[in-house]
Order: structure tokens, then sequence, then C-alpha cells
């Protein structure tokens, strides 16, 4: 992808860049798809986990113009460095981000006043603005009534109202689009005026600015100066202090102090509302005692104490039964449609090495990365309708004081449930929540709740070492509950680490949680589509190669060396079952099967892994593993539920095996320590075992989700070194104490 | 002077200070529109008692307790 992001056309290029900005809520996402289509695609700005997403549209038959879609923001105030990108994109100093030539700006038409702070912010920029008046036919149904032509004259720039999930006013808006961008005229009304010496101070603070900057090549607008001066400890004044040293906030505050006696935020909050006051004077009519909407009257329901939690709890029941069972059906279809490439492709091929990359490696590797979509889809689909018809920042406002414990908002809430069915479109989810620190609190504990891979693993563990034994008359049962407290070892667990994570590295001053509960709407189809596609194609393009290259790597180290010997050994057996003649046709094949399966797990002692189960041994004593459970445990590295398969393969039944496989039960409860006849597993192993499912990191997709989420390599990593170390400890500690109380003993 | 955490649903308040100068709280909060002399109403609670809905400007807002807190108010009647 080129630095200047453009969304290329055969046989057209853009003339222009203009960047779409306005407050949350407004339907801005509505309106960039209603004007580029299909023409958009999403990257990173570096650094930070802000999408840099870049579509295009064409005004009219030749021109053609890039739109750059800014993340939704109250104000160019940037506490972060990810809400700082809005104002470097339009100030064209945002590494990634063309030079901007025009500005989009988006307000929501029944409710001006707010949308309105923003704008008067845009007009100081001193290039076009063309304003975008949304949801008129929701500010109708509110009584308010907004003179578009008396609007226009008093901002002294275009004004367009439309209805962006009607594709009304669309036509009307690129035409004014392309006349501002013939013309290149900034606003010519009045813009806010500050007091006399508040000015001044802006103007000599970006003078002084200028020298400094002159050596490091880099201009200080007006506007960042504005931003650096009034937001104390906002993100402009803090990476400035980096460049200049610490000494620099002393100058500041000389100059906050003779640029007004009251705090400057106050001040500018006072003037801009102000401003938006006179603006909207004669343009404004608002009935004096506002009508009743139906929106009021949904949310007399849905945030109802009763009805409300009621309806929450049912719409998540749905969410995550549809992700949890529904996608099951599809999951098991892709699965098996790559099991069964695989093996038509395997018996097409000669044996070897080439014939195992492509079965077990490649096809196993892309059925692997595949396999996640249907429930991306449906979570997607789920949450791009919940947040486009506005019931979102509900859920939000429903659960924040239950998050709150964890240090976390409201907004976690569905990232968290999604992640108990699959921590991979749980993390994409968290998408919705805009305070960095908050999402990658999320993002870290996520994977913590007990997704569905676990569950083959629980499975067969309870199946196989917890007695079957029922309380209070049948109503509870030991292994129901042995899951039960699988399922809470998670949260159980991240709780605490959400905490220290908000106390320790993801500390800072936490943005308020302050949120916009918007007028209900109907969804728009075209919204909740593009989302759908957009997070599948991310997810299969960013996190898909990932985790197909890990597919390999734990290919590699499963197959090789692949001592030639062993082959040898097993073609002998397989010869002399061949001559033997006393033997039915089936009995003959059955010991086929046997002999490949030896076969299998004898290839699989020998290869690296088997190798460094062994070497590691020692390590995962204290947990009560042999070398056999902790190579299993360490090939499981793509994905949790392959333990299952790999304990398989060990223990000489061939690949196919499930957690409901009887027989793979029957290997596990008689297996015995190497040279021994001490059983190896007993309920402190197989809870220990399990604990360390609950707790640890093994699933590559979640870590390249983890890694495309936050453009970065430190937080997965990060997330599998503490998830690996929680689940040895909690394992280690569970084994330990159990054998303590005795639970050991067969 | 009460503060806007205090009062009930229903409930109606001009703003006449917020506090915490120099915090990201102050400073948002007066973004989204309470600052001095805006008008608020209390529209609800939610069901575990925080955060609080708020209606000002014609528009809806959700603010926790501790937060509303920093909101000095006069109460109308």
């Amino acid at each position: 992808m080129s630095a200047t992001a453009t969304a290329s056309h055969p046989g057209s290029t853009a003339i222009a860049s203009v960047a779409v900005i306005g407050n949350p809520n407004t339907g801005k996402t509505t309106l960039f798809n209603a004007l580029t289509g299909l023409n958009q695609h999403v990257g990173n700005y570096p650094g930070v986990t802000v999408e840099r997403k870049v579509g295009s549209t064409q005004l009219d038959a030749d021109t053609r113009i890039d739109l750059i879609d800014l993340p939704g923001t109250y104000s160019l105030a940037a506490r972060s460095p990810d809400e700082m990108i809005a104002v470097d994109v339009l100030l064209g100093q945002q590494e990634g981000a063309p030079k901007i030539d025009a500005v989009l700006a988006i307000a929501d038409a029944s409710n001006p006043e707010r949308n309105f702070y923003l704008i008067s912010q845009l007009c100081e920029l001193n290039m076009p603005v063309v304003v975008a008046l949304n949801m008129m036919d929701v500010a109708e149904g509110k009584g308010i009534q907004i003179d578009v032509a008396n609007l226009s004259a008093a901002l002294g720039t275009r004004v367009v109202a439309i209805c962006a999930n009607k594709g009304k006013g669309i036509p009307e808006l690129r035409a004014a689009l392309k006349d501002a961008l013939n013309e290149k005229k900034a606003p010519s009304g009045t813009l806010p005026v500050f007091p006399g010496a508040m000015t001044a101070e802006v103007d000599l603070l970006a003078s002084e600015l200028r020298t400094q900057f002159a050596s490091l090549k880099r201009d200080v607008n007006r506007l960042e100066a504005m931003r650096i001066l009034v937001d104390k400890g906002g993100y402009a004044e803090k990476r400035l202090a980096t460049l200049l040293g610490e000494n620099f906030h002393d100058d500041l505050d000389e100059h906050r102090q003779r640029a007004s006696k009251i705090p400057l935020p106050a001040e500018e909050v006072r003037v801009r509302y102000a401003w938006v006051k006179t603006v909207l004077a004669d343009a404004l009519k608002r009935p004096a005692q506002p009508p009743p909407t139906r929106s009021d009257a949904i949310d007399r329901v849905l945030t109802h104490w009763f009805s409300g939690t009621l309806i929450f709890t049912l719409l998540m029941v749905l969410v995550f039964q549809s992700i949890f069972q529904w996608a099951s059906p599809l999951m098991d279809l892709i699965s098996k449609g790559f099991d069964s490439l695989g093996n038509y492709i395997g018996a097409h091929m000669a044996a070897g090495p080439l014939q195992s990359l492509i079965c077990d490696g490649v096809i196993h590797g892309v059925g692997g990365v595949l396999v996640f979509m249907p429930q991306i889809c449906i979570l997607f689909a789920f949450i791009a309708i919940l947040e486009d018809c506005g019931y979102m920042s509900r859920a939000a406002f429903l659960m924040d004081r239950l998050l709150s414990h964890a240090g976390l908002s409201g907004k976690s809430f569905i990232p968290m449930l999604s992640s108990f069915a699959c921590a991979v479109p749980g993390i994409m989810a968290t998408r919705t929540i805009e305070n960095t620190r908050d999402r990658l609190t999320t993002i870290l504990i996520a994977p913590l709740m007990s997704c569905s891979a676990r569950l083959p693993v629980y499975t067969i563990m309870i199946a196989a070492f917890i007695p079957e034994k029922e309380y209070l008359g049948g109503w509870i049962s030991l292994r129901g509950l042995t899951l039960f407290a699988m399922y809470g070892v998670g949260i159980f667990v991240a709780v605490p680490v959400a905490w220290i994570l908000k106390k320790t590295l993801l500390k800072g001053e936490t943005p308020p949680f302050l949120i916009e509960l918007p007028s209900y709407k109907v969804p728009d189809w075209r919204t909740v589509m593009l989302r759908v596609f957009d997070r599948g194609k991310a997810f299969v393009y960013r996190a898909g190669t990932i985790i197909l290259a890990v597919s390999v790597v734990v290919w590699a180290l499963s197959y090789f060396p692949h001592n030639g010997d062993i082959g040898t050994k097993f073609d002998a057996q397989r010869e002399a079952l061949d001559k033997n003649t006393a033997l039915k046709d089936d009995e003959k094949k059955a010991q086929a099967d046997e002999i490949e399966a030896a076969e299998s797990g004898e290839y699989l002692r020998d290869s690296y892994f088997g190798r460094m189960g062994r070497s590691v041994e020692g390590v995962f004593k204290p947990l009560g593993w042999d070398w056999r459970i902790s190579m299993a445990a360490m090939a499981s590295f793509p994905a949790r539920e392959v333990v299952v398969a790999t304990l398989g393969t060990i223990f000489n039944l061939g690949k196919d095996q499930d957690e409901e496989s009887d027989t793979l039960r029957g290997a596990l409860q008689n297996a015995t320590w190497d040279n021994s006849d001490r059983k190896l597993f007993n309920v402190p192993v197989a809870l220990s075992l399990m604990v360390f499912f609950a707790l640890c990191s093994q699933c590559a997709a979640t870590l390249a989700t983890i890694k495309r989420e936050t453009n970065t390599w430190r937080w997965p990593i990060f997330s599998f070194t503490y998830m690996t170390a929680l689940a040895y400890f909690g394992a280690m500690l569970v084994y330990q104490l159990t054998m303590a109380m005795g639970w050991g003993a067969q | 002077m009460p503060t806007l955490d205090t009062l009930k649903s229903g409930q109606r308040a001009t703003v006449k200070t917020v506090n915490g100068v120099g915090t990201a709280l102050n400073q948002r909060l007066m973004e989204m529109g309470v600052f001095e002399g805006a008008e608020v109403e209390v529209v609800r609670f939610a069901p575990m008692g925080d955060p609080m809905e708020l209606r000002l400007h014609g528009y809806n807002l959700s603010v926790r307790k501790a937060d509303a807190a920093y909101v000095q108010v006069e109460v109308l009647a």
C-alpha cells in the first residue's frame, strides 16, 4: 500500500483529498459508504490502533476525489495519540495520509448545538468546509426546523441537507463538494471571537514554536498552537514536551496565565457555544416543549430496570447462542470440507514431505482460518445492526456498572461475551471501544474467557477422569460442576488481571465515560453488509496469513526429522501382515490401521516436538504431566482443540480422535508413566490440564488477531507470555493442592 | 450547592460550576454541553443505579455518577 493511500480506479486519478469528520452517531459511516460504495480500503496509521479508511468517489464524469474517513469525535481537543490523528490529518502532518484539500463535516440535524461545536473548530482550519446536515427526518420528528439557506449564509459555506441512509441529498452533496473544491475558499462567516489576550497568546505561542521548530523542519499551525495552549495535559502538549523538554511547561504556563483569567478550556467552550448560538439563531427553530418522540417511548422500555434488563439478557442469549450454536453447522461444514479436500489430495499424491505439507500443513491451515468466518460474520452482523440502530450505547449504559468493577466500561460487555464463543470475533468487536486503554485491556483479557475450543479439552478430561457423582437429588452433578468451574476460572482471573493492567501498563488519565444515547433508527442494510464484509476480509487477509504460517511451522516441527528407519520398521510389519493368509480381510484391515496408527505415533514421538516434549519434561513435572502431555500441550499452539487429536496420535490411536471417542478415553485412562505401571492420569492431572487450557494462550488465531487489531507484535507477545505464565502456575497450584488433598488416589 | 449526581430522575437543574479544572473530565463535560448556564434534566438511572442519563441541548447523554459529582447545579422547581 502506498503512503498516500489512493483508492485507485482504472483510468482516473483523484484530484483532491477530502477529510470526512463528525461527532459519533451522526451517520458518518453510512454517508461514507453512500459516497464510496465498495471503493474503499482500510489500513492502519503507523503506531496507533486507529483505522485508516480511505475511499474514492466520483463527483461528476471527470472529477474523482479521495475521501479520508476520520474517527468520530466531539472536539479537536485530543487527549490521546488516537484522537490526535484527526487533528494531524486535518493539518496535513499525519504520516500515511495525503494533504487535505477540504473538509466534509457531517452533523446530526436533530442535535445541532453540540454538533456545531466541532464545526466551529473546523471552520478555523482555513480550508473549504462543506456541512452535511444528516438525519433531517429525525430532526423533524423532534419538531426541529432548520433553515438550510439561512444557516449556509451564517456560516459562509455550503450546507446540504441529507438523509444518508435513504440516499437523499447525496447528488447535491457531490455538487457542493465539487464547487467547494473549485472555489478553494474557507468559510466566510464570522468565526468564534476569543478574548484579545487569548488570541494574542495563541499567535505568540505559534510564532515561538515556529522558530523553535525551524531546525526540525516542521510547521506549527495556529490551530495546533491553540490546542497546545488550551488543552492542559492534552496530547498536543505532551507530544511537544517530548520534543522540547520539560522546561517547556513553565513557558506554557506563563502563556496560559496571560491568556485568560478563567481556565482556558472553560473560556473556549463559552466562546464556541456562544458562536453556535449566533450561527443557529435565525436558522434553528425548536418547539418550546419538545414533542414526545418514538425514541423516548422505546427507551422507556429498553432502559427500564426490569424490561430493559430482561430484553438485554434475551438479546445477549440470542447473540451468544448464534455464535456458539448456529455457527457450528457452518463451521463443521468448512472443517469437513477441508478435511475431505486434504484426504482427496492426500490420496492422489505420492506420500512424502510435500504431500504431508500440503494436506496437514497448508490445507489444514487454510481450513483453520476459514473456520472462523461464520462466527465473525454472524457476530458482526449483530454488532453492526445493534450499533446502527442505536442500541449499542444503551447496552453500554445498562452494563457499565458491572464492568466498572474491573476498571472497564459498559462498552466491553459485548466483546467479552462474544469471547465465550471465540476470542477472535470478540477481540475484533473491541473496535466499538473508543478509549484505547479500555480497548487494549479488553483485548488482553478477552482470551481468558472459556471459548468453544476449550470445550473438547474439558469434555474429554471430565468424561475420562471426573467421577459421575450427583448431589441435591440429581440437580447438580460433579461433572457439570467441574465444567462450570472451568468457565469460572477465566472470569475469576480476568477481573484482577484487568484491574492490574489498568493500574500498571495501561495506566493514565482515563477519559470520562460520557456517551451519547442517540435516537433510535432503522439500521441501514448497506452499512451492516459492508461492515460484515469488511471484518471478514480483514480477518482473512491480515490474521489469516499469520495463522497459515504458524500452521506450517507447527506441521514442520511435528513432521521432521521423519526418520526413515521408522518407516522401514513399519513397512516390514505391513509386509508381514500382507503375507499372512490366515486373517480375514476385515481383520487385516483392522491390523493395518493399527500399524498405521502406531507408525504415526512413533513418528510424532520422534519429531522435533516429541524431542522438545522430552527435554522439557522436568519443567512440566510440577503440573503432574509427562513428556507426552507436555508435547501435546505445546503442539496445540495453533489451536487448543488440537491437543485432543495430538493425544490420540501419541497414544497410537491414529489422528482422527475427537472428544467423544471412547477409545481415546480408554487410552488416557490406561496410560502409564514410561517404564512404570503408575497411571499417568488421575483427577489432579486432569484438573491441572484443564486449568492450563482454561488460562493458556494456545491459539495462533487469537494472537494473530491481537497483532492485527493492535498493529504491533508487542501485545500478542505480552498476551502469550502472561497467559502462559498464569496457565503454568495456575495448573501447578491446582495439581499440587489437589494432590495434597489426596485426590490423586485412584 | 447540590451536585448533579444527587438529583432524582425527572428533576431539572441549571449548571453552575464544573469542577476538576485542568482534567480531561472537566473539558469533555463542557464540550459535551455541560457548562455554566446549561439546563439539564435527569432522565433516568441505569438498572444498577449507575450511570445516569441526562437530557441537555435536546440530546441524551450518559454520565457516571462519580463524574456527575464534579458538576454543581442549581435545582429548578
